[in-house]
Parts: C-alpha cells; structure tokens; sequence
C-alpha cells in the first residue's frame, strides 16, 4: 500500500515498473531533437484520415497497440487503460478505447495528463488492485489549434512567448515485479495554482507557479534536494517557462544548473521556428516514451522526476476574462 | 516561494516582446507590394478593358485580389506568408479573403450548413458586422449634415 508522506506525496511501495513505452511523433517532431528516438514517424500529420480528429484518434490507438506488440502482449492481457487529451470531451482516448475491450478510465489535466495517469494508475496497483496497466496520451497541432486558437490556414502571426502543440502520442505499460526496469518510486498530486496570468498566448508563465509549487512540495515532503535527482523534468513550459522555474528555485535557494529541464523546450530544435517549444498532452508522453525511457533503461539516467504541466483553461473561460489556473504533477522513476 | 504580484512584476519585466521595429517594417514593406499588386492589376485592367468606366474597374480589382487572397489560402500559402508578414498580410482585402476562407476549409469536415455555411464567418463576422454599423451610423451623419447644412 501507498504511504502518505507530507501533504500530497505518495510513496509507491510495491515493485510497479514502466516496462515498456511505444511513441508516435509527427513530422515537426520528427526533425526535432529527439527524431532518431521515436518508434514511428508520421509524413503526413492526417495519417490518411479524413480529419485532424480521427488522425489523433488513430495515433492514439496505435500507440497503445504498439506497446501491447512489443511485449507480445494482446489487450486480454491488460487491466486497465489509463488515458486523455486535449480535445472536448476527451475524444481521442475514449474512441481509440472502443477498439480495446478492456475498462477504460478517461482522465483530464490538460497537458499534465501524461503525469496524472501515471500516478493514478501508480496508486492503484500499488493498493494491489491491478497488474497491467497501459498509460497513454495524445495531442496533434491542427485539433489543438482549431479549439483553442485560430484555423490552420488563418495568415497569424504567432507573439514571441506562444509555443507549438505537438503532433503525437506516448504510451507505457506499467507491470508488477518485472525485473530492471525504471519504476515509479513515489508520486505527488499538485493544486490548481493560478498566479493570475491571463494572456493564453504564455502558457509557460502560467503554468511555472504550479511547477514550481508541486516540485517544492515533492522536495519537502520526500525531504530531499533537487541534486537527489539527474534530472527535473517539467511537461511544457517552454525555454521561457523554464526560466521562470528557475527563478522560482534560484529565489528559495535551490540549485537548478544541469538538473531542471523541460520536454516542451527541449523536442524541437533552435532552428525549428516553434516559439517557445513545444506543448501538448503528448508533449511529456512522447519524451519520456521516446527518449528519457531509454536513457533510464540504459543507466544514464538512474533517478528523475517527471513533472507534466497543465493549463486548465478553455477558450470560454478566456473569452470571459478568466485568469490560467494551472497544474502540475510530479512522478519520482528510478531504476 | 514567490508572491504573486511580484511574480506578475516579473513576468513583465522579463517576458519576451515582439521586436516591433521588425514587424513594423516587414508589415509596412509586405502590405505595400500587395497594394502595389493590386495598383498594378488596376492598370492591367484599365488599359486591357477600356470600355469599363473607373468604378467597375476598382471593383473588378478587388474582386481580383480577394480571389488571389482565397487562392493563397486554399493552397496553403497564405499562412505562411501570415506568419512572416503579420498585419502586411492581414489588413489589405486578401487578409480578409484569408479570413473567410480558411474557416471555410478547417470547418468543412463538420458538413456544409453546420461547418462551412455557419464558421466562415467565426474570424470575419465582427469585421462585417462593425464595417456595416459604421458605415450605417456614418450615413446617417452626413445626411443629417446635409440636411442642416
């Protein structure tokens, strides 16, 4: 069973390994840094779909099977899938989920949802519930940018501080007592913190409060410091997101130089045009799949803490003058 | 951890800005060769159809440059250009062609009346319906002025 430890952080006591992870990228991200990582690339973001809608669909369910196959495993084998993403209603995790019959639990924390299935799913087999989970997540540009933004061929000029919401999906499928695989240690639940930024266009300076206060928070209640880590790892702030992380940290004294990083940041190149980076339900999930999965798996990296960011809001509540509450939750992988 | 007004106080200082000599430059240099465009496609016109007086020669040009506009769009060029030139591409009458257009296209996969018929107008709508107020409460001036004078 799960211990308490402090105010939100859970301790995993039980062996629950992230055995295997499957990604999808889109073309963007398959020029970005991480291009030789992913397990497939996408030349055309519709994937010979009619829609953005059914293509994020399709690549949300392709993920889950490509787990599934690299383990030779069928979905009989699986408890449960976790899963959400961006679009109303969270309709590319429910509907790839008809395909499976397997239960199927939906969840929404915006682009922290990659960070929220993982613990979710964590604490419940921990409480010896279930075996086989597979987590997965999802995002794609043109479905994303046609709910909360302007339509894809509309001439915008994007403000220096907007970042790009990438075309992709990660799944990973958790298991008991499976051997040397990166396992979830302990995880913390974040707050809706909301320090009152309302421009929709700066993500990053929204969603860095609520980063910042889960990482603290994990710090304190695990009583450790940052250095316990090789790498603090946000979902998506962006490079100016990360700054402001850092000032956080910098201003509480905490060391941040070569340990704090941030997936959106880092998967697109200087050379890529995406403003601040990238952002995106599958933002963390393809970067973990793709690309901290490995480097866990071959011991370059032995501890990190994930830590996948959201903004919760909706073109509504901006149109109606609302601030950007935003959440962020963190998840301790070791191996 | 910091308060919130002296992280808004930060985040004004430190977020980045447009670099608003550039985008005031490639704006102002990117809208004038579409106007000069359309300068030139008024003469073409002028010169090529001789029996059109000067009113429906400026409205075959426009007619001209909203097509060109939408063409831009369809092809997916427009946004493209959009993201370099800014309001160079967004004021003249292709940044509107632009607008009705591209709703056009991304709604089109939710069918005809319920897409394309009732979202082309998502991005245009207030530019229409403010440009038709205007123009109402202007008339009703200059014929009271008229009237008056």
């Amino acid at each position: 069973m799960s211990k308490k430890r402090g105010n939100q952080t859970f301790v995993i006591e039980s062996d629950i390994s992230i055995k295997n992870t499957y990604s999808i990228a889109g073309p963007e991200e398959g020029e970005g840094s991480f291009k030789d990582y992913y397990d497939y690339l996408l030349d055309d973001d519709l994937w010979e779909c009619k829609s953005y809608e059914k293509a994020e669909i399709k690549i949300h369910k392709e993920v889950i099977d490509g787990v599934l196959k690299k383990e030779y495993l069928t979905h009989r084998n699986i408890d449960c899938i976790f899963g959400g993403d961006l679009l109303n209603q969270i309709i590319s995790s429910s509907f790839s989920a008809r395909e499976f019959e397997v239960p199927f639990i939906g969840l929404y924390g915006a682009c922290s949802t990659f960070g929220e299935s993982l613990a979710v799913a964590s604490m419940i087999m921990d409480g010896d519930n279930m075996q086989r989970i597979v987590c997965a997540t999802s995002s794609h540009f043109g479905t994303a940018e046609r709910q909360y933004r302007f339509p894809l061929e509309l001439g915008t000029q994007p403000t220096p501080t907007s970042q790009w919401t990438i075309t992709g999906a990660g799944a990973v499928l958790l298991e008991r007592n499976s051997g040397d695989y990166p396992k979830i240690k302990s995880v913390t639940i974040g707050k809706v913190i909301d320090y009152e930024i309302s421009d929709a266009a700066n993500m990053g300076a929204a969603m860095a409060p609520a980063a910042y206060d889960t990482i603290y928070t994990h710090l304190r209640d695990m009583n450790r410091t940052p250095d316990y880590y090789d790498m603090i790892i946000t979902g998506d702030l962006g490079k100016y997101g990360l700054d402001l992380l850092k000032h956080f940290a910098e201003v509480d004294g905490l060391v941040t130089e070569n340990i704090f990083d941030d997936c959106g940041a880092r998967i697109y190149t200087s050379n890529q045009n995406c403003g601040q980076g990238g952002s995106g339900a599958g933002c963390s999930a393809i970067v973990y799949s793709a690309y901290l999965h490995k480097e866990l798996l071959a011991k370059k990296l032995h501890k990190i803490l994930l830590v996948p960011t959201g903004a919760l809001l909706s073109r509504l509540s901006t149109m109606q003058g609302e601030s950007i509450p935003a959440i962020a939750h963190a998840i301790d992988i070791e191996i | 951890m910091i308060e919130k007004t002296e992280y808004q106080k930060y985040v004004n200082k430190t977020v980045p800005r447009t670099q608003e000599l550039k985008t005031l430059l490639t704006a102002f240099i990117s809208g004038g060769i579409i106007c000069m465009i359309g300068e030139g496609i008024l003469d073409l016109y002028t010169y090529t159809l001789p029996m059109l007086g000067q009113e429906e020669i400026a409205t075959l040009t426009t007619i001209t440059l909203i097509f060109i506009g939408g063409f831009l769009t369809a092809v997916g060029l427009y946004d493209k250009l959009g993201r370099h030139c800014g309001a160079g591409t967004i004021i003249p009458i292709t940044g509107f062609a632009n607008s009705i257009v591209s709703p056009a296209i991304e709604f089109n996969r939710e069918g005809v009346f319920q897409g394309v018929m009732s979202k082309m107008f998502d991005i245009a709508g207030p530019v229409i319906v403010s440009g038709v107020t205007m123009s109402a409460i202007i008339g009703i001036i200059f014929y009271l002025i008229e009237v008056f004078a």
